[in-house]
């Protein structure tokens, strides 16, 4: 048999260059990017980025839509053009977009943008004052966005192990980086940074000696592959099992769900507001959807091995979540917290394993995701002298101070708690229901429990803004420029907007369909 | 040939790794434990394919490697850094966010 393996005639590549148009679209802009970094006078340089970044992410945008209601594999079956990967691609697109204008904004801070001018640079050392004093800023910002904005476009439509493993760390690598690089709190930064770098890098491991694993069983790296392998082989799955485990790890870890969240506040509080927001969006679209294919696609066969698992996972993740943000005394902290028990509701529609379950996860996430980039879009905009006023106390009567601030960030906390009329509720109410179908009834009656103390600790915030006494040293509203404001109206208009009106993309999640296999 | 001494050593070196990454204090140190982590699996990638008898798990193994690589630029920078504006690359001490 081994010496076999040299006689093999190597096929040549099926490539449709049409099907995977988009990630050839923002990928191709990365690499321009850097060029661009390389090439263009420093003056020039972040009006070129800009319009690169936008013009890419629009064309990927359109290219998308003309792609519509394609079901194919491409790239020797290694990448799944189908309704869930182009929904979650469209999705994490138009996140991207909104999530670059928060980057792109540079009349908030009075020294220019939120990141540090030169990374290498000693926090409050010489040469980073002289840099801020001459005005420089780090336009490097860019082509580590785009390649990241790339991977979360191949994650949820790789068809394979492997693909996804690449996309895991194209993803994550990038995301690294941009986590040190805040102007203000430079060393905080820096310790997310670390910290997000450590954990990653150890539950990729985990990914990557599960996929070693569900290798070793069915000999293939192919989602389909091992479904089959699956089908055929019922008894023997010690490999199976440990495998399912280990990928699970290095999954859950990127949605964090609890107990793999550890990371997640403290990155979400260092990191500079406009990361923050696009990774506590486009990540979890992006990693919820490889999740969603692994499990539904390669592992369907063992259902009945993991959706235990994801039940008690879910439990846990609600209940730390809501619980641990009564604590919070840090506004950005308590988002991060929020979005864990986030990621808990979201996992309803995972165990769900059904169409339905698919469509409201893909719906919860394009409404969640809106909500919160408008949401980190306020925190960056209530600042101090030192920077972002981030502590719950520097917050009390900030709706007195300035109302139509704290009203847009009530409607946030209100569509985060699920309040009617707002996209939080629909979305609630659709992997509920998605995960009623699918026999897990105890699970939703703690997802109703965890909803009601979550609406505690929002409201808690609200009361805080519009009924506490403004402090006499309080933080100012800054008032932002076009893109902060686009992205703050955006956000607004989504969250009404799928709060009263959900169901023409509640029917385009349902028409996505299932996957492909 | 057994391939289950490779797994059972890949499956140790990859333990190693995993409690050396929580039970070290180094930044550098935990990296490369990791590292470990990653080559352990690269060990029973190639056994597999062995087992299996087609190049999958080989081709695999290459791209973890290269994966590898990046890894280590973007590590060893981040850490660099920290160490730079703190004098240690000991994570204990880099506990400013917490609770």
């Amino acid at each position: 048999m081994n010496g076999l393996i040299a006689l093999v005639p190597i096929p040549t590549p099926n490539m449709d260059l049409g099907q995977i148009a988009p990630l050839e679209i923002v990928f191709g802009a990365a690499l321009i990017s850097v060029l661009v970094e390389a090439f263009v006078r420093r003056e020039g340089r972040r009006r070129v980025q800009l319009v690169l970044v936008f013009a890419s992410l629009i064309a990927a945008v359109a290219a998308l839509v003309g792609l519509a209601g394609t079901r194919t594999l491409t790239a020797q079956a290694s990448v799944a053009v189908d309704g869930p990967a182009l929904f979650m691609q469209g999705t994490v697109l138009l996140l991207a977009i909104v999530g670059a204008l928060l980057i792109a904004e540079r009349s908030i801070d009075p020294a220019g943008d939120a990141f540090a001018p030169r990374a290498s640079a000693l926090p409050g050392g010489r040469e980073e004052r002289e840099l801020t004093a001459a005005g420089w800023s780090q336009t490097e910002v860019w082509p580590l966005f785009l390649f990241c904005v790339g991977g979360m476009l191949l994650f949820p439509a790789s068809n394979d192990l492997l693909t996804m493993f690449v996309a895991l760390e194209v993803l994550s690598l990038p995301l690294y980086l941009l986590a040190g690089l805040a102007r203000r709190r430079r060393l905080l930064s820096q310790e997310a940074s670390l910290k997000y770098f450590l954990l990653g890098a150890f539950s990729s491991a985990f990914f990557l000696f599960g996929t070693a694993m569900l290798y070793g069983f069915a000999g293939t790296f192919s989602l389909g592959g091992i479904a089959d392998a699956l089908s055929g082989n019922a008894g023997d799955n010690g490999l199976v099992m440990l495998g399912v485990a280990l990928l699970a790890v290095g999954l859950l870890f990127k949605v964090a769900a609890v107990p793999f969240h550890q990371w997640t506040p403290d990155v979400y509080q260092g990191a500079p507001t406009p990361i923050t927001a696009f990774m506590a969006t486009c990540v979890k679209v992006a990693a919820f959807g490889a999740l969603l294919r692994v499990m539904y696609v390669a592992l369907g066969g063992v259902r009945w091995d993991w959706q235990p698992m994801l039940w008690i996972i879910a439990i846990i993740t609600m209940l730390v979540g809501v619980i641990v943000a009564i604590a919070q005394t840090d506004i950005k902290r308590m988002l991060a917290y929020s979005s864990i028990a986030h990621a808990g509701f979201i996992l309803l529609g995972v165990i769900a394993v059904s169409e339905a379950g698919i469509a409201s996860t893909m719906f919860y996430l394009a409404a969640y995701g809106f909500a919160t980039l408008g949401a980190f879009a306020v925190v960056s905009l209530v600042r101090d002298s030192s920077g972002e006023a981030t502590h719950l106390s520097q917050w009390a009567g900030l709706g007195k101070r300035s109302p139509v601030v704290a009203g847009i960030f009530t409607l946030f906390l209100l569509a985060f708690a699920g309040i009617p009329l707002t996209s939080g509720f629909t979305s609630k109410f659709a992997v509920f229901s998605a995960a009623i179908a699918g026999g897990a009834t105890p699970v939703v009656i703690v997802a109703v429990f965890a909803s009601v103390i979550s609406a505690f600790f929002y409201a808690r915030i609200i009361v805080l803004m519009f009924f506490a006494e403004p402090a006499e040293e309080g933080p100012r509203v800054v008032l932002p420029s076009a893109f902060t404001a686009l992205a703050l109206a955006i956000g607004v208009a989504v969250t009404v907007l799928l709060g009263v009106l959900p169901q023409p993309l509640l029917n385009l999640a349902q028409q996505a369909g299932i996957f492909l296999r | 040939m057994t391939p289950n001494y490779y797994i059972v050593l890949s499956a140790l070196l990859f333990t190693i790794g995993a409690v050396g990454v929580l039970v070290r204090r180094n930044a550098i140190v935990l990296f490369m434990c990791v590292e470990l982590m990653l080559n352990a699996t690269n060990l029973a990638l190639v056994t597999f394919a062995r087992v299996h008898g087609n190049l999958d798990g080989q081709v695999m193994a290459f791209f973890v490697m290269v994966v590898a690589a990046a890894e280590v630029v973007v590590g060893l920078a981040i850490i660099v850094t920290i160490f730079r504006s703190r004098r240690s690359a000991s994570v204990d001490e880099a506990s400013l966010l917490k609770y």
